[in-house]
């Protein structure tokens, strides 16, 4: 006992102040109204820590893990390794923005607002589509969260998807979808990555709410008919919602360009840290429709002026969709988002700028497209499984050899080669998805070919 | 009047484009790559090539001042006290940001092979027995990103539980004190909401309750202390009402402030809890995110939590994930939640220990108590419900008074505020309180800071009775004035991105 606990402000003799103006003699007198019952005589917790103690705690913890620098992490699906530039770790570390609250009151909060303005201006722009909000949890919560926009705003329950989707991104989906009792359908992608469109459109109808797609695809693949899927889509007054890597929009077509009602993505790849999965960054935007703007989920930041001059400002808009106004008549129930993400995304897109952005975009097809030519030269290694355009991840299969036993062999040598698509898709047995970005050498896609090929060829 | 924000007027990026300016680079392409390159683009079909990109082109001191400058015109709890009820603004302590800033946290991928992220694992399952040992609980997943996402994945629960014993209940009841947030995730389950008023004492009204409750009720929302940070003495009976129906009782854990090592939500007979991470243990709210809100359950709800569990095996000393949970209710996000913000969180807890949390309860709810009792003797403010009752981290006071006599709302009083340097408190919640000012000052704001805000409040009220229209334009010393927000919800000047800016400016 007698340690003196941190972070707490008081000294005793302001304590003793306290308790008299407050006209008590001990704390426990303001607990006096709960039933004794229910107050902790003891309280089984480990006791306090010096910060020194807590610090080597953390570290030998996290010791037991492998990063980037001693693994070489070929894999994505979901949160990728991206190079991350110093300039914005700097600015999101600013305790100004991480130590903020929710801008309720945009005069003292003009830093943060013009930031999150800033970010979904940025998105707009490399998205091509009008309105992007402040942020969902991630690509999956967005999706989920685009399904029921959808179908609130055509009164129909059917959405239609792609067959290959990370199972984790559909399982989410499928959980935010199942409070209103939709029903969602995949449909058939063809061998060279373009949608079957025969089996699309046996599938739409006036019913459908939403055909999804996305861009590039869960295996890397772009499908070649893609502003068809959105014309199909339209005929049956569907909404068109297509999700994205935003790190393939330097090279390949906006998705506000190719029929785009409503946009979902990660923003992750773009400044943000994999961090074991989170925080990621969920990218929502639609167009500028009433139907579409008043059915967005979350915040929405918009510029206006003072009320006294020409000032320029910025506020949160369009609270009266919210939960704290509408209660459980909002678009949803989203409040704290991942305000920060954005800004490092602000900082990132502002940092990298219109060709920094399109380099990056032929950094990461140069290396797709070269580890993928020289897997392929192996005998007993398809590769890439689909006949498309592929962007930063591809599926490869191997014959005669298991795709497990194959990560096994790679991750002896110190490299994370992938997932094991055998335990995601039945008909994809002893393939594995790959993931290459900036941030691997010719050098390092060598060994990591070399090892495949030593261990198939045998 | 000792505080002046800076006033930058600061353009956008787009404004800033400097054509030409660049502001990061990448390696040379090798030329076995650059061939690999000119193929792949060969490959692209015409219509799905990128024509135009309209980002701006700016260099690295660009944008370092650029967003420097927007820093400082931001109001932070590392610059100031941030007295918002309900959201429990403490201090965050910056080793919570070193530990979680570790190479070994940031540059984890989730899907790497277990035997290759042990310390993830280990540090999910050490956190987890904290957290049931500090709710009463029996397991938690940490999936969800923030308190209203525990909210959604809670709702799911109960729904679950009833159609697994063949029922489908169809009410929510929710208290009209509550947090909007809990009649919206209800609402996104599937729930219909049925609001349960307060009585005179600021509690839910148990007569009320009675005669609402039925077998088409699932369950109930409560927080504890209630948002008037009243503790709701008749929880016992609450808790039979419920559970006499096989009702399920879910706890929003954004008040749970007051309470840490005091009283456990599990020990009152909560099923369900979720916690604010970024409220209650101090990691940082990031100007609105990412924050996380990971829900506790009792024994008989875990077989619905979404996958995966982290075990132990304890023969061989390994952690691993349970993916194998046929009848939970499915993921509600990707991974394992926000890791980074579990590793600060965990940090808190390890440095403030059980005793630690203690006297941060006790704390929060004597400045709480200290401050009220100052400020309800103010002229133009009155301490509805209950006045002789204590309150816990935090108190409601009217500004009606105020309001009648002098026109000035308290909207006005909160923008005042922020010129004397103070961030201003909730207002208009709960919205059972006319001219609500909602106040939580929590534990790591010092008599001088409190006193400090106390005076700032008292000198508002006082010119707001000598000079009422000086306060209704307030404020004046933040970076711009007040901002017309009318204007910018109204669909015909309403502007959310730069792109549309440059359209209706032609």
């Amino acid at each position: 006992m007698g340690r003196e606990i941190p972070y707490i402000a008081l000294t005793e003799n302001e304590v003793e102040e306290m308790l008299e103006e407050v006209g008590i003699k001990d704390v426990d007198e303001l607990y006096s109204d709960i039933p004794s019952k229910y107050l902790l005589e003891r309280f089984d917790f480990p006791p306090s820590r010096s910060e020194i103690e807590v610090k080597k705690m953390i570290e030998e913890i996290l010791s037991r893990n492998r990063c980037v620098g001693e693994l070489k992490l070929f894999i994505g699906g979901g949160a990728w390794p991206h190079y991350i530039p110093s300039a914005v770790k700097e600015i999101v570390s600013r305790s100004e923005f991480l130590t903020s609250y929710t801008p309720y009151q945009p005069e003292a909060s003009q830093g943060i607002l013009q930031a999150l303005f800033e970010y979904q201006s940025l998105l707009a722009e490399l998205l091509e589509i009008d309105v992007v909000n402040a942020s969902m949890y991630d690509w999956a919560t967005a999706l989920g969260e685009a399904f029921r926009m959808a179908a609130r705003v055509t009164g129909r329950r059917r959405i239609l998807y792609p067959h290959y989707i990370s199972p984790q991104r559909r399982e989410v989906a499928s959980t935010y979808s199942s409070g209103m009792g939709l029903r969602l359908e995949d449909y058939m992608q063809l061998e060279d990555g373009s949608v079957d469109l025969e089996d699309l459109k046996s599938r739409l109808d006036r019913g459908v709410a939403a055909v999804y797609i996305e861009y590039p695809s869960y295996l890397g693949f772009i499908a070649k008919n893609i502003k068809a899927v959105g014309e199909l889509a339209h005929e049956v007054g569907a909404l068109f919602i297509v999700g994205v890597d935003p790190t393939a929009l330097g090279i390949f077509e906006a998705p506000g360009k190719l029929g785009a009602d409503i946009v979902v993505g990660e923003g992750q790849p773009l400044g943000l840290p994999m961090s074991f999965g989170g925080p990621l960054l969920g990218i929502l935007g639609c167009r500028l429709e009433p139907r579409l703007l008043h059915s967005l989920p979350g915040r929405l930041i918009g510029m206006t002026k003072t009320l006294r001059g020409d000032e320029r400002a910025y506020c949160m808009v369009l609270q009266s969709r919210e939960q704290h106004i509408k209660r459980e008549k909002a678009t949803s129930n989203i409040c704290t988002n991942q305000a920060l993400c954005a800004v490092a995304v602000a900082a990132y897109l502002s940092l990298l700028g219109k060709n920094g952005f399109i380099e990056l975009g032929r950094q990461i097809l140069a290396r797709t497209s070269y580890m993928v030519g020289k897997l392929s030269e192996i005998s007993g290694v398809r590769a890439p499984l689909f006949d498309a355009p592929h962007f930063k991840e591809f599926a490869y299969r191997v014959d005669r050899y298991s795709s497990r036993e194959l990560l096994r062999k790679l991750l002896e040598n110190g490299i994370v080669g992938g997932i094991d698509l055998s335990r995601e898709f039945n008909e994809l047995d002893n393939s594995i998805l790959t993931c290459v970005t900036e941030m691997h050498s010719k050098r390092d896609i060598d060994e990591y070919v070399g090892i495949v090929k030593e261990v198939v060829e045998g | 009047m000792r505080f002046r924000q800076a006033r930058f007027v600061e353009p956008l990026v787009f404004e800033l484009s400097r054509p030409g300016a660049h502001g990061s680079e990448f390696p040379v392409l090798e030329p076995e790559l650059e061939r690999s390159l000119e193929e792949a683009l060969n490959e692209i079909p015409e219509e799905l090539r990128r024509r135009d990109l309209g980002l701006p082109e700016l260099s690295e001191p660009d944008v370092i001042r650029h967003f420097t400058r927007l820093s400082e015109m931001n109001y932070s709890i590392t610059a100031g006290m941030y007295p918002l009820g309900s959201c429990t603004m403490k201090y965050n302590p910056v080793l919570n940001e070193e530990v979680a800033s570790s190479p070994k946290v940031l540059d984890v991928h989730p899907l790497q092979p277990e035997e290759t992220v042990q310390g993830c694992l280990k540090l999910l399952y050490d956190l987890e027995q904290l957290l049931k040992k500090l709710t009463g609980m029996d397991r938690f997943s940490f999936q969800p990103s923030a308190g209203a996402h525990g909210e959604f994945l809670g709702c799911l629960i109960i729904r679950e539980y009833h159609r697994s014993k063949g029922r489908n209940r169809k009410i929510m009841i929710i208290p009209d004190s509550a947090h909007g947030t809990n009649p919206a995730s209800a609402a996104m389950a599937g729930f219909e909401v049925r609001v349960v008023k307060s009585n005179e004492c600021g509690c839910v009204d148990v007569e009320e309750l009675e005669r609402m409750v039925d077998e088409d009720v699932a369950g109930i929302m409560l927080t504890n202390p209630n948002t008037l940070g009243i503790f709701e003495k008749d929880i016992e009976r609450i808790v039979e009402i419920i559970h006499g129906v096989d009702g399920l009782l879910y706890y929003d854990g954004a008040n749970l402030n007051a309470l840490l090592g005091k009283v456990r939500p599990g020990d009152m007979g909560f099923d369900i809890i979720h916690l604010n991470l970024h409220k209650t243990f101090s990691t940082p709210h990031g100007g609105g995110g990412p924050g996380s809100g990971p829900i506790g359950v009792v024994e008989k709800l875990v077989d619905f939590l979404p996958p995966p569990l982290v075990e132990y095996d304890e023969e061989s000393d390994r952690y691993y994930l349970d993916y194998d949970r046929p009848r939970s209710v499915g993921r509600v996000k990707m991974f394992h939640g926000n890791f980074s913000v579990l590793v600060k969180t965990y940090a808190y807890l390890l440095r403030m220990g059980g005793d630690g949390l203690r006297k941060v309860a006790e704390t929060s709810v004597l400045t709480s108590n200290y401050l009220m009792r100052k400020i309800e003797k103010l002229r133009g403010v009155s301490l509805p419900f209950d006045p002789k009752r204590p309150r816990k981290h935090e108190f409601v006071v009217s500004l009606q008074p105020l309001y009648k006599e002098t026109g000035v709302m308290v909207i006005d009083v909160a923008k005042r505020l922020l010129d004397y340097g103070y961030h201003a408190p909730t207002i208009y919640f709960p919205l059972i309180v006319d001219e609500a000012f909602m106040v939580e000052p929590t534990e790591t704001e010092s008599k001088r800071e409190i006193d400090g805000f106390y005076q700032a409040l008292k000198d508002v009220l006082d010119e707001a009775y000598r000079d009422p229209e000086r306060v209704k334009n307030a404020p004046y010393n933040t970076a711009v004035g007040r901002v017309d927000e009318v204007r910018a919800s109204r669909p015909k000047t309403m502007i959310p991105s730069w792109r549309v800016y440059r359209r209706m400016e032609g």
